[in-house]
């Protein structure tokens, strides 16, 4: 079986985020950039299918500007066997993603697709969802553990109330929490090993996807600041604080 | 045209968020809400009295019982043509069941919002909530999942809606309730309650995490956790408060050994006053706290216990 993992480039999570002041959007120039978080989830849990005998092939796909290349190049040095760039200068909003994605799979016939839960660029938490509906496959969402057995994918969801497991018809679709695995560092001789992997380079436009936006972005604002407060010298000035002045208690 | 919003529904009674969600959707018209399951009745009879709730439709099948997405986006979508906005709060439900709906509607979903400003532009969090982002749709329907803590839930008396059944639809047969394992607490929920007591790091373990429980009692406060305590085992995954677990917006927010990270800070910086306890007194948090107390928890913690109990 063959499993699909789409990675997406984002600020790196460590990056303190500006808004620009011209309220167009936020300062993405000269900022580092990396993989989603959640992707690298995503593609451990695919390479440690496939060190299980459970899968045959790792295919990485990102879609966007030409430097997401370097993303799938980190997919391919965690173990990914290929990758495939959709590459466009055009904003993407899950439902393009998931479209183009839909073509891809059609085209690659893999048995699992896991992407990550969210992006925590956009945060919408919505392409893995969307892909299943346009597939008509099932969807194992905010997934802790995946089990692959009897033609069937048992996944152990991350719901409100705690965990939630759930039998998937194969093929499925699959979105990785952050407590499915913990991603592995790519060792030195695997980046090397990496840069001989094979990356398709696509347009949107040969998978007869259309990727204008449906949603426009009006403006961006900075969120309203908090100030500090006071520091308090003992509990009892705290519970006196927490009562007198903010009555909260 | 009217809007339809999912409730989530337990033992009769609807969620918080789901009160907020409606208050959302009365922004944007009349107001239909959806309840599913088997066990829906008490529930439904709940729903017709919520403040601004027009119309209740059930669909009463065991199909529905475990909020399954794959049958509950068919539901929905075979109810669309009705609806210019299909709605639910941001909850594990809605998070898993609205971008369905959507692709199979042929719409851009708009995940999240924290504001309505008309019937085709909202504001939504993003960048954890370091950014501010005014959004329009193009698409002649929106389906929209409510960030419940940026909305005050409607009341829950004062409505007088109509009740009907939802007409059965074909549903897909590819997913299957297998188990839950959902943690008890006496204590309310993170998302509804008043106050929240959140332990991070500092707390070392699980067993210390006991520490926090006479102070919650005091408080009636609920239980909350950095996703550190959670990755650690401290606690399970739905303490987690933050960009990618919970988002809260309670009275009082109590952060005890807990950093200040931005993707924690997302989850709670809403909160009317908040209080840090911490060690070390350059932490991020104590720059969004309105009372911050640099001090071992170890011994700040029985300390508080006894001043509340005074
Ligand atoms: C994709 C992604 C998503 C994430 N989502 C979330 C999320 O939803 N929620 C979330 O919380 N995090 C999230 N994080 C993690 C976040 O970046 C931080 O790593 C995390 O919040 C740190 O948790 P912490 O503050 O408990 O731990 P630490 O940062 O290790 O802080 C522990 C604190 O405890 C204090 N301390 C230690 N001992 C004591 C003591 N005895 N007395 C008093 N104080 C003490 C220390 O001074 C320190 O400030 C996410 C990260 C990523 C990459
Ligand atoms: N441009 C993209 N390229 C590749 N994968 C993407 C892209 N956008 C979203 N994804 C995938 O979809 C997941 C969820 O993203 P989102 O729905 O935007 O929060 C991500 O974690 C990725 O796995």
């Amino acid at each position: 079986m063959k499993i699909l993992v789409p990675v997406k480039r984002v600020v790196d999570y460590n990056v303190k985020i500006r808004v620009k002041s011209d309220g167009t959007g936020v300062e993405t120039n000269g900022v580092k950039m990396s993989m989603n978080p959640f992707d690298e989830i995503a593609v451990e849990e695919a390479v440690r299918l496939k060190e299980a005998g459970k899968a045959s092939e790792i295919i990485a796909v990102s879609m966007g500007v030409a430097a997401c290349a370097e993303t799938i190049r980190t997919a391919l040095a965690m173990g990914a066997d290929r990758g495939i760039l959709v590459e466009t200068d055009v904003e993407l909003q899950p439902l393009a993603v998931a479209k183009m994605l839909k073509v891809l799979v059609e085209k690659e016939q893999p048995g699992m697709v896991i992407l990550g839960k969210q992006a925590i660029d956009d945060d919408m938490n919505a392409t893995g969802q969307m892909l299943a509906a346009l597939l008509g496959w099932s969807q194992g969402t905010f997934a802790s553990k995946i089990v692959l057995e009897d033609g069937r994918a048992v996944v152990t969801r991350e719901v409100d109330g705690g965990l939630e497991t759930v039998a998937l018809a194969l093929p499925t679709i699959v979105t990785a929490d952050l407590r499915l695995n913990e991603p592995r560092y790519a060792s030195l001789p695997n980046i090397m090993k990496a840069r001989k992997k094979p990356i398709e380079t696509i347009k949107p436009a040969d998978l007869g996807v259309d990727p204008t936006p449906r949603r426009t972005l009006v403006s961006v604002a900075e969120p309203p600041k908090r100030q500090a407060g006071v520091k308090v010298k003992s509990v009892a000035e705290l519970v006196e604080k927490l009562k007198t002045e903010a009555k909260v208690i | 045209m009217a809007v339809l919003v999912l409730l989530d529904h337990e033992a009769g009674s609807i969620k918080q968020p789901s009160r907020s969600a409606i208050a959302a959707a009365t922004k944007l018209g009349e107001v239909h809400v959806l309840l599913t399951g088997s066990d829906c009745a008490l529930a439904a009879a709940a729903a017709a009295n919520l403040a601004g709730v027009a119309k209740v439709i059930t669909a009463t099948d065991t199909a529905f019982d475990h909020v399954l997405a794959e049958p509950m986006a068919a539901l929905i979508v075979a109810m669309a043509p009705g609806y210019s906005h299909i709605l639910a709060a941001s909850t594990a439900t809605g998070k898993n069941v609205m971008p369905r709906v959507a692709a199979l509607l042929d719409v851009q979903p708009i995940s999240d919002i924290s504001g309505v400003i008309d019937a085709d532009t909202f504001i939504r969090p993003i960048y954890a909530g370091n950014a501010m982002a005014t959004v329009k749709s193009s698409d002649a329907k929106k389906v929209i999942t409510v960030r419940a803590a940026s909305f005050d839930p409607v009341a829950s008396t004062g409505g007088a809606a109509s009740t009907e059944a939802a007409s059965a639809v074909a549903l897909p047969d590819i997913s299957w309730f297998v188990s839950a394992e959902l943690s008890k607490s006496e204590r309310p929920e993170l998302t509804a309650a008043r106050v929240v007591v959140s332990g991070g790091r500092g707390m070392q373990n699980g067993e210390n995490f006991k520490l926090l429980d006479p102070i919650a009692d005091k408080l009636g406060a609920a239980v909350g956790a950095s996703r550190a305590a959670v990755d650690a085992g401290f606690v399970p995954n739905d303490y987690q408060v933050g960009q990618t677990g919970k988002i809260v917006a309670p009275e009082l927010y109590v952060a005890i050994g807990i950093s200040g990270a931005i993707q924690h800070l997302a989850g709670m910086k809403d909160s009317k006053v908040i209080v840090a306890i911490n060690k070390d007194e350059e932490a991020p948090i104590f720059q969004v706290a309105d009372y911050g107390l640099v001090a071992d928890l170890f011994t700040a913690l029985p300390e508080l216990a006894a001043e509340l109990s005074k």
